[in-house]
């Protein structure tokens, strides 16, 4: 079916655009004539909640985005840190969740395929991927099909483009039984000198299409991904595109080519509303404005409109400003990597983008409007109700130790993501130092340096208290670099929320932002990039609010680099950050108790900064041999995690349950050979620590009578994924 | 020692190639481009590494096997050329009929990333001969079709003539292939292809170095 362009732009039609009559009202004044079908779908696309952060953009402006290591902040296709030596890491995190819920393999290994053109874009070669994964209840019919094609998916993708997948985050809720989540993160290396921006400079150059053909996929996919969903998702599939990872690999080897050849000016990817998005960010970013003629885009499909090739989303395409004389040297090494290499238009100074097709002019808007001065919106608020704190006297101590230690191992929450990321390519690259499993992603960068990665966030926290859990997600990302010796520099954030339209989900937005604002400025932790992901919800029902954080840190010595292995016998297992209490909103009141109540752990900042820096101390100067931060399941879940990764046990002196299993911030746990050394260095700072057991060589938790085997906590922790997958539970 | 590895559009475990045998042989391998028809002179072995060759499209290695680079190839390994064909460049070799049999998908049907046990079962070849025979060591696989498969009179003459040169121990077998196989050699015995990744267990960074003597094995070849 062709759409002629001179159809009647009805309010029926509008609406199915997406656009509300007072933004389309505002685009009426802005043009002063109705709109052509072309122009309705290009504002559209841009004007949508994914493409123009209207709802989130005036809260985003209050994160802190500066730093001493920032070479670029939000507003690019990805941020920028420098890690020294004339070295710098690009990196971010975005979401693909509406499309992997339709289509659960495409929708998330396109997923994984945008955000690695974000990278390399900007002139990274991709070192490390990282995905965090939410699903419904294990119990919902669909959860298990979703899992299966979403870790396809981001394995297919990834492994076949080349990047080691070194962390990640599985989820299971409820809540999101209707609305999965697939963030995605990917993390480059570049040259601090040389890296590329998408704003255009010059009048009258070459705008060059490169990559792979355009087609129907994926027509206002941007659109799809701004609107609730109800029971007839599934019906939007033909929204969802299809990933070429091939093609994405062509790609990235033909780009940095390209870009070592001096050929670039400004280059944009097509991601969201591809050829409209990329060529408006380029125009309006460098004042400029764009003609495009539509005739030399490359189609792999017969007679596609203007309105089809304006909002196809096909993927591993890419846009780019050329410096002219460079011109045949860029098409031969797009040749050899057997892609297409096109002029499809020109940089104007007229600040108007225009589409020639077939000999008539398709759209005529201004760039400005339509980019980075789209709509904002100050959305209505109601400050979220907070849960009462529960006192840890309030839960009882559980009927039987052991059955409740070994039903939390084998719980969906926290057993093993073996059976995940076994599917992921670790090791490709040949510089993974540290593969999913410890609390960080490690890559070695040259000889002796590295960074970690990291991605967090504690959804039931926020849930229960947004503007505290938005800090915990921070502070955990922070800590999870710490553990292994790394100094935290940059997070990218996606924030997964509801719809904005209310305003108590707008009000768990805002005071996200605000948790995660203060604790990056606490933790001296920027913001560099981000995505927002709103309208996450189906039949009304919001997922629970998911603001992921995905932290970079730079380990200056790889070969001080701490894991969380226990190393030796006879060494002293030492608490560091205080004892254990809080038990509201914790895994042990959710499994053992099944109670999802009280406020969520508080985070004290101060404190947190002052145990991770001390962390980081201990483990440069050699006085820490193993590492591992206290999280989700407490104390016991961390400890556990340490013996199982070395096949050594450990002996505990007698501990409370609410000590057990408590959540509380800011902890890690150590092992030292000198514990009275590590000790004194934690007094000095300021930090409660003390010695709680020793690491033994029988592989079992010893803690007064209680006794459990090694053999049967690993049962427990490795046996269920594979198992529920295999419909055995 | 002058050795080479191939590069066809979606392979993307040659710089692993390249930095291991530059780690042993001292010096860099000569890259091939997969539309040259010729060899560089001199060369004692070519390498075709791991990756997705052509997205694995169609079949995985059917497409890169067809190349005009793998033409040069065959004909120089009739005449004894040392060919090692690593992960997708074992598929692409066994494509291209230097050696027999054919990879298909795991039976997991997932992809597998993980650490596996080799046994060496062949020692006399160019990529063993500093081991033992029946040693065990440690090396990681990463596919998704490394399931090695064949016709009974072939599996017969593989396992008679020794031609089986690594087969997966201790339970580790990831992919379901017959006989625990996880790499063959010719009969002339000089193409060697395996799905593991010995590229990638050959520094302390990877934790362990097992497999740095089969590299060292080309030195003595």
């Amino acid at each position: 079916m062709r759409i002629p362009n001179d159809v009647r732009i009805t309010p029926e039609l509008v609406a199915q655009h997406g656009l509300k009559p007072e933004e389309y009202q505002h685009f009426l004044d802005l043009l002063g004539r109705e709109p052509t079908i072309t122009e309705l779908g290009i504002v559209s696309a841009m004007w949508n909640e994914h493409c123009s952060y209207k709802s989130s953009k005036k809260w985003l402006k209050t994160l802190p985005t500066t730093g001493k290591r920032v070479i670029q902040g939000p507003g690019e296709n990805a941020g920028v840190v420098d890690i020294g030596d004339g070295q710098a890491i690009v990196f971010k995190m975005e979401s693909h969740n509406h499309p992997s819920f339709i289509e659960p393999y495409q929708g998330s290994a396109t997923g994984v395929g945008g955000i690695l053109r974000d990278v390399f874009t900007m002139g990274a070669r991709p070192i490390a991927a990282l995905n965090a994964l939410r699903f419904g209840d294990p119990s919902h019919p669909k959860t298990r099909h979703l899992v299966s094609g979403v870790v396809a998916g981001v394995g297919g993708y990834g492994n076949s483009f080349g990047v080691p997948t070194l962390g990640g985050e599985v989820n299971f809720h409820a809540r999101y039984n209707g609305n999965i989540l697939v963030n995605a993160m990917a993390v480059g290396l570049a040259d601090a000198d040389s890296i590329f921006y998408s704003k255009a400079k010059g009048v009258g150059l070459p705008v060059v299409y490169l990559g792979a053909k355009t087609g129907r996929d994926g027509i206002h996919g941007a659109t799809m991904a701004s609107a609730e969903f109800d029971d007839k998702a599934e019906e939007k599939r033909p929204t969802v595109q299809v990933g070429d990872p091939f093609t994405e690999k062509c790609l990235l080897e033909a780009c940095l080519e390209l870009m070592a050849s001096g050929a670039v000016i400004a280059i944009q990817d097509m991601g969201a509303a591809g050829l409209t998005c990329s060529a408006v960010e380029m125009g309006a970013k460098g004042d400029l404005g764009i003609d495009l003629d539509l005739d030399r885009v490359p189609c792999r499909e017969e007679r596609m409109t203007a309105y089809e090739m304006m909002l196809s989303e096909s993927q591993e395409r890419m846009l780019m400003v050329l410096r002219p004389e460079k011109e045949k040297e860029a098409e031969a090494i797009f040749k050899k990597w057997g892609l297409d290499f096109a002029i499809v238009g020109e940089t104007t100074n007229s600040l108007r983008f225009i589409i020639k097709h077939e000999g008539e002019v398709k759209a005529d808007l201004p760039i400005k409007q339509l980019g980075d001065e789209a709509p904002e919106y100050d959305r209505p608020w109601v400050e979220p109700k907070r849960q009462p704190v529960l006192a840890a006297q309030h839960v009882p101590a559980p009927v039987d130790l052991k059955t409740a230690i070994l039903d939390m191992m084998a719980s969906p929450a926290l057993c093993s993501r073996r059976w995940v990321w076994e599917q992921y390519d670790t090791l490709i690259q040949s510089n993974s130092a540290q593969v999913p499993g410890g609390d960080a992603g490690v890559v070695r960068i040259g000889k002796k340096k590295a960074i970690a990665v990291s991605s967090d966030v504690t959804p039931r926290y926020v849930e229960a208290d947004p503007f505290e859990g938005g800090k915990q997600a921070v502070a955990e990302c922070w800590r999870n670099l710490t553990a292994v010796g790394a100094e935290p520099l940059a997070v990218t954030d996606n924030l997964n929320f509801g719809n904005p339209e209310r305003p108590e989900i707008m009000g768990q937005l805002v005071f996200a932002i605000k948790g995660i604002g203060e604790a990056c400025r606490a933790l001296n932790f920027p913001v560099v990039s981000g995505n927002v992901s709103l309208y996450n919800e189906t039949n009304g029902q919001a997922i629970l609010p998911t603001p992921t954080i995905g932290g970079v840190g730079l380990l200056r010595d790889l070969s001080t680099m701490a894991t969380l292995a226990f190393k030796k016998a006879g060494q002293k297992v030492i608490e560091v950050g205080g004892p254990g209490g809080h038990l509201g909103q914790s895994l042990y009141l959710a499994i053992v108790h099944g109670r999802e109540e009280g406020a969520p752990p508080p985070i004290d900042l101060a404190r947190e900064k002052a145990a991770g820096d001390l962390i980081r101390s201990l483990i440069k100067t050699a006085q820490v041999s193993a590492v591992h931060d206290i999280s989700d399941g407490g104390l016991v879940t961390a400890l556990i995690e340490m013996a199982l990764a070395a096949n050594l046990g450990v002996t505990l002196d007698r501990l409370t349950p609410a000590e057990l299993f408590g959540e509380d911030q800011a902890r890690y746990v150590v092992t030292a050979r000198n514990a009275r050394a590590v000790l004194a260095a934690a007094k000095k700072a300021g930090v409660p620590a003390r010695v709680i057991g020793e690491v033994t060589a029988t592989p079992s938790l010893k803690m007064g009578r209680l006794t459990l085997s090694l053999k049967a906590l690993r049962q427990a922790h490795e046996g269920w994924f594979p198992a529920f997958m295999a419909k055995e539970l | 020692m002058k050795t080479a590895v191939v590069t066809f559009p979606g392979i993307n475990r040659e710089t692993d190639m390249m930095r291991a045998l530059k780690l042993v042989t001292g010096k860099a391998p000569v890259n091939l481009w997969h539309t040259e028809t010729e060899l560089p002179g001199g060369l004692d072995l070519v390498v075709v590494p791991g990756g997705f060759s052509y997205g694995d499209y169609l079949r995985c290695g059917a497409i890169a096997a067809r190349s005009p680079i793998m033409a040069a190839i065959r004909a120089k390994a009739l005449n004894g050329l040392k060919v090692l064909g690593v992960c997708n460049g074992f598929q692409i070799i066994t494509e291209a009929g230097l050696l027999p049999g054919a990879l298909v998908r795991n039976a997991s049907l997932h992809f597998v990333c993980r650490e596996v046990k080799l046994k060496v079962e062949n020692n006399r070849t160019f990529f063993t001969n500093r081991m033992k025979r029946g040693q065990i060591v440690s090396c990681p696989v990463a596919h998704g079709e490394g399931n090695y498969i064949c016709d009974a009179d072939t599996l017969k003459a593989l396992e008679a003539e020794g031609r089986v040169v690594f087969r997966y121990a201790q339970g580790t077998n990831p992919n379901g292939a017959m006989n625990d196989i996880a790499g063959i050699v010719n009969g002339a015995g000089n193409v060697i292809g395996m799905m593991p990744h010995p590229e990638n267990m050959i520094e302390p960074l990877h934790g362990k170095l097992d497999c740095l003597p089969l590299f060292e094995s080309l030195l003595a070849a």
